[in-house]
């Protein structure tokens, strides 16, 4: 095993087990923070693909923007623990668990029996593709128009935020 | 490979130790100069000049008990000042505290991780320092500690937006994230005299970054969230002995970092102006630069400690107006101007 896969399978199961952790728990607190810990992995799972840049967002603007907010309305609402739920065995839960189960077996069958087909036309420049300088080029190349559209999206976002936010519009 | 791992191992070690023991310099200094300012006469009684009296509070921190209060969350509790001191210390891994040096035979760079994203990474851990405050505040259990952690998380996101878009100015004009890039960008002059220095280049972006550094290492006059008169002490109310020693060690350790940070970005590093020209061995010259950079960092720190005793504090509604009325318009036009005069 290298070091590489090492890491891959610890990262991997903290990522999947803070995730359990954070559907879990009663607290919303220690959700956020589990759902803190899984940004993390996801972070360091990003790295080892060699993609700086996305794994350097993805703690700069999820855990270290997005779940301030998060934890702030929380702690600000001071919201107590979740009342255990007593709900009866319904057909309501039984369908869904089954249907889970299946796709759940069948996701494992194709993981475990496909063959990789996947194309390895970019994996001689893998370490080059993930740097800042090559998403930019990207972004403002091939991907303007998504780009442009994306963030008149973000806009019409921050907009309807005001408006919402002023209780009386005059 | 292992010599690899050794090298970063010394450098790591040893920027570990002189940030350590900065802070216990930089704690002296402020109570010796506040008294100045107040006109007292400031800790004299352990060593000479009460130099030691730093010493005395550290062993004092380790021998008191910790008590956690009974309504505590115990685990978030015990976390939040690890993730404090964690966040402010590994900053520094970025930072090139000099040019290269030649050891050994072997050319290597004065800082322990060069990555091509550096300014990147500092942000992001400054945004992370943010959670040790703020569940400080929660897992307490106290209506002041909670206070504190709400109004740090407020004032963090506010300033976090003002301080990343000064930069940006920063970087429009070095074109790269590597911080020692940006410090040798700044190593040329204008007109043949005057150095290179972003601070000459980008005056504005410079006054909101410091502003932000102020107001994200929570010093007076942006220190709403201890407070002391209204919320007691805040955030670490109710956490004694060597917890509150980390908290008290990373706010000093913070402010170095940020220090550190804004003499790399606008006051040129490790960059000694015209000692370049006089003819100085290359070891000679990379010692005098790591001097350079310590002396600027030690200027803003005395700034940084000045400020905390003549400034008083502001009203939490005036910071926040600062904070997204005039900081945050000031950098947007700024990274506008900027662009119109790269352009032109």
């Amino acid at each position: 095993m290298t070091l590489e896969t090492i890491l891959f399978y610890a990262l991997s199961f903290v990522s999947v087990g803070s995730a359990l952790m954070m559907i879990t728990r009663r607290s919303p607190v220690m959700s956020a923070l589990y759902l803190i810990l899984n940004f993390f992995a996801l972070a360091g799972l990003y790295l080892t693909l060699h993609a700086q840049f996305i794994a350097v967002i993805q703690i700069l603007v999820y855990a270290g923007a997005i779940m301030v907010l998060f934890l702030f309305v929380i702690m600000l609402l001071n919201l107590g623990d979740e009342k255990k739920l007593s709900e009866k065995m319904s057909y309501k839960k039984i369908i869904p668990a089954g249907l889970s189960f299946g796709l759940l077996m069948e996701l494992l069958y194709i993981v475990s029996y496909a063959k990789s087909d996947l194309p390895l036309t970019h994996i001689e420049r893998a370490t080059e593709i993930g740097t800042v300088e090559y998403v930019g080029k990207a972004l403002f190349t091939d991907f303007l128009f998504p780009f442009e559209v994306t963030s008149i999206l973000l806009l019409a976002a921050i907009i309807g935020a005001v408006v919402l936010a002023k209780k009386k519009l005059d | 490979m292992g010599m690899e791992i050794l090298v970063s191992t010394a450098k790591f070690l040893i920027v570990m130790t002189v940030i350590l023991v900065s802070v216990i310099i930089l704690v002296y200094l402020e109570r010796r100069i506040s008294a100045f300012i107040q006109n007292r006469t400031g800790p004299n009684r352990v060593g000479p000049y009460g130099l030691f009296q730093a010493i005395a509070d550290v062993v004092k921190l380790l021998l008191k008990e910790d008590i956690v209060p009974k309504n505590a969350y115990k685990p978030v509790h015990d976390l939040a000042p690890i993730i404090s001191i964690g966040a402010a210390l590994s900053t520094f891994a970025v930072i090139p505290v000099g040019n290269t040096i030649e050891l050994f035979g072997t050319t290597m760079k004065l800082m322990i991780a060069d990555v091509n994203i550096g300014i990147l990474y500092i942000l992001s851990v400054t945004s992370i320092g943010v959670y040790g405050i703020t569940l400080a505040g929660w897992s307490s259990n106290n209506k002041y500690s909670l206070l504190g952690g709400l109004r740090s998380s407020a004032q963090l996101i506010s300033y976090e937006l003002s301080m990343g878009l000064s930069i940006i100015g920063v970087l429009m004009i070095s074109g790269t994230l590597r911080l020692d890039q940006i410090v040798q960008h700044q190593t040329m002059y204008i007109g043949g005299w005057l150095p290179n220095w972003n601070i000459f280049l980008q005056p504005v972006a410079f006054i909101t970054f410091v502003v932000a550094a102020f107001a994200e290492t929570n010093r007076l006059p942006f220190d709403l969230p201890e407070a002391e008169p209204e919320l007691v002490g805040g955030y670490h109310t109710e956490y004694t002995g060597l917890k509150f020693g980390l908290f008290f060690l990373a706010e000093y350790a913070n402010m170095i970092t940020a220090a550190a940070v804004i003499t790399t970005l606008f006051l040129g590093g490790w960059h000694l102006p015209y000692a370049e020209n006089l003819g100085l061995s290359a070891f000679t010259l990379s010692l005098l630069q790591v001097l350079a950079f310590c002396a600027k960092v030690t200027v803003i720190l005395l700034f940084f400690i000045v400020t905390r005793w003549t400034l008083p504090r502001f009203r939490y509604d005036q910071l926040m107006d600062i904070g997204w009325k005039v900081m945050l318009p000031l950098a947007i036009a700024n990274v506008l101007v900027t662009g119109l005069i790269l352009v032109l």
